[in-house]
């Protein structure tokens, strides 16, 4: 028995739909059969909360009098791209703010930056905008100097080119220094693990063929109606799986957009990661919707199901030996201790598992409240893509 | 006996007095110190814990407001932002009492119990989302 997308989209409109959160469906399913499920589940809600640094935002600033070409701008004194049209400017999530030391005195802390200020934007607080121009005869203005908050822009369009990573590296340091990483502080010889995944919560886990989740899904963003708009950038469809299909590496990516004026603070955090840079947490939430058995049972993925590398963050991640030192699942991972070389590791998560539960939960009631309408990708991600590496070729001689 | 964790700012006229001393001396409290600091503006911070009978403790807090210090009865020099916290739990392996860990294990909340924090502030340097942040 099959749905589709016209006959779920028909039973949220009338308050009928039958949404459940990935957590709830794995008992759910467990109880009922795979076939009967399948019948009554419509939409199953997966989310994920952690940091994204391929985030950023293009700003409309709207024009001043006399009019000005801005051709370098600083928000909060944080540099914007600006060799878009005249008062665009994007803004990305791991610029630092000017001056910052950045790790001139290791490890740096990168109190404020790109994430910060979209943070800010979301939260409605007041910005500075300082900007500079070479003028020209249409735009005489050469400089500006004002503030503003969200609602004085004419756009504020949340564009992340690199989103929702399908799997993740979980990261350990064996070297005998203490490390400051993306996935956070390692410390040495091993005596910390980090990872990053919502794991069963997470989208592209749960659709792990990418056979809802494509071009034109209606997302979640931040609280925000969003959609994925591409293949997000690194999408490396062929990465290693296991017999569920799930992939134990990064794999796929989704490129996202949506309206920060529409978003909810708690879900758009700036992030300082010391000795590393800042970034922007944010919360994703993507419907998947339950077109015949089959979706729904990849939906039913556990922790236990989903695979993930350890990385040595300290050489081999840096020096890209491709060496695993283990494979964990996602159940060990979250038990908050595992055992490597006999060692007994703490593992902590960069990923907030509450928040992702709590998306999941908010996605939930917008669709059963008839406000979330599912869209049919207009086109799939692709299923056989691998990733290039960049080789160093110099001048010929 | 019981036990009080107190957080003191000391201006600059009272920083060079030996007042924890006096604490120990005059009154017969065991003082464990987590943290002191000067700041170049010679303004003094202490946060410390002391034990002592009732009447001992009262008695210390009436001669500390002899000076001219603000006293902080249980509001520790480390401070964590419930409404900051991104809910991860990178904090959890850094910090060596477990005052910060998971209080739920089914919706993975984090939480904080000031009563365990030794004020190492390993975890302001820990959490990317600036939920902790010390007094001083």
């Amino acid at each position: 028995m099959t749905k589709t997308y016209a006959e779920i989209n028909e039973k949220i409109a009338s308050g009928k739909a039958v949404v459940l959160t990935a957590e709830e469906v794995i008992d759910y399913v467990d109880k009922r059969g795979l076939e009967a499920a399948a019948q009554e589940v419509d939409v199953v809600t997966t989310a994920t909360f952690g940091p994204m640094c391929s985030s950023g935002c293009f700003l409309n600033f709207g024009h001043s009098t006399p009019k000005m070409r801005i051709s370098e701008a600083w928000i909060n004194d944080v540099m914007a791209y600006c060799g878009i049209a005249a008062v665009d400017v994007y803004m990305g999530a791991t610029q630092l703010r000017h001056n910052d030391p950045a790790n001139m005195y290791h490890p740096g802390e990168f109190r404020y930056g790109g994430g910060h200020v979209i943070e800010d934007l979301v939260a409605g607080k007041k910005l500075q905008l300082f900007g500079l121009s070479y003028g020209t005869d249409d735009y005489p203005r050469r400089e500006i100097r004002t503030l503003f908050d969200i609602h004085d822009l004419n756009q504020a369009i949340m564009v992340n080119p690199r989103n929702c990573y399908q799997n993740y590296n979980v990261a350990v340091n064996c070297s005998d220094k203490r490390i400051y990483t993306y996935l956070g502080i390692l410390r040495a010889k091993m005596r910390n693990m980090t990872y990053c995944s919502a794991g069963q919560l997470s989208p592209l886990l749960n659709d792990p063929l990418y056979e809802t989740i494509g071009v034109g899904t209606a997302i979640w963003l931040a609280g925000a109606r969003g959609i994925v708009y591409s293949q997000g950038t690194q999408h490396c469809s062929l990465a290693e799986r296991g017999d569920n299909d799930v992939p134990v590496e990064g794999a796929g990516t989704l490129a996202l957009t949506g309206n920060m004026k529409e978003m909810l603070p708690e879900f758009v955090r700036g992030t300082s990661f010391k000795g590393y840079g800042v970034s922007l947490a944010l919360g994703v939430g993507i419907p998947i919707p339950i077109l015949n058995p089959e979706i729904l049972r990849r939906a039913t993925v556990r922790d236990r199901d989903i695979q993930a590398c350890v990385i040595d963050y300290s050489t081999d991640y840096p020096q890209k030996t491709g060496k695993v030192l283990a494979r964990y699942n996602y159940e060990q991972l979250r038990s908050g201790e595992v055992e490597l070389n006999g060692k007994k590791i703490p593992v902590t998560s960069l990923s907030s598992y509450n928040k992702a539960l709590k998306i999941c939960n908010l996605l939930k009631a917008e669709i059963e409240a008839g406000r979330f309408l599912l869209a049919e990708p207009s086109q799939r991600l692709p299923l056989n893509q691998g990733m290039q590496s960049l080789n160093i070729t110099g001048p010929a001689r | 006996m019981i036990t009080k964790k107190i957080y003191l700012y000391f201006p600059k006229s009272e920083t060079e007095k030996p007042i924890v001393y006096q604490l120990v001396k005059q009154f017969d409290l065991i003082v464990n110190i987590f943290r002191a600091k000067v700041t170049s503006e010679e303004e003094g911070y202490l946060s410390l814990e002391v034990t002592g009978t009732q009447e001992n403790i009262d008695r210390a807090f009436g001669f500390l407001g002899t000076f001219d210090v603000d006293i902080h009865a249980g509001n520790k020099g480390m401070l964590w932002d419930a409404g900051r916290c991104g809910q991860c739990g990178a904090c959890v392996v850094h910090c060596p009492t477990g005052a910060l860990s998971i209080i739920d294990r089914a919706t993975r909340t984090i939480g904080f119990c000031e009563e365990n924090c030794i004020e190492c502030l390993a975890c302001v340097a820990a959490c990317p989302f600036g939920a902790c942040s010390s007094n001083f």
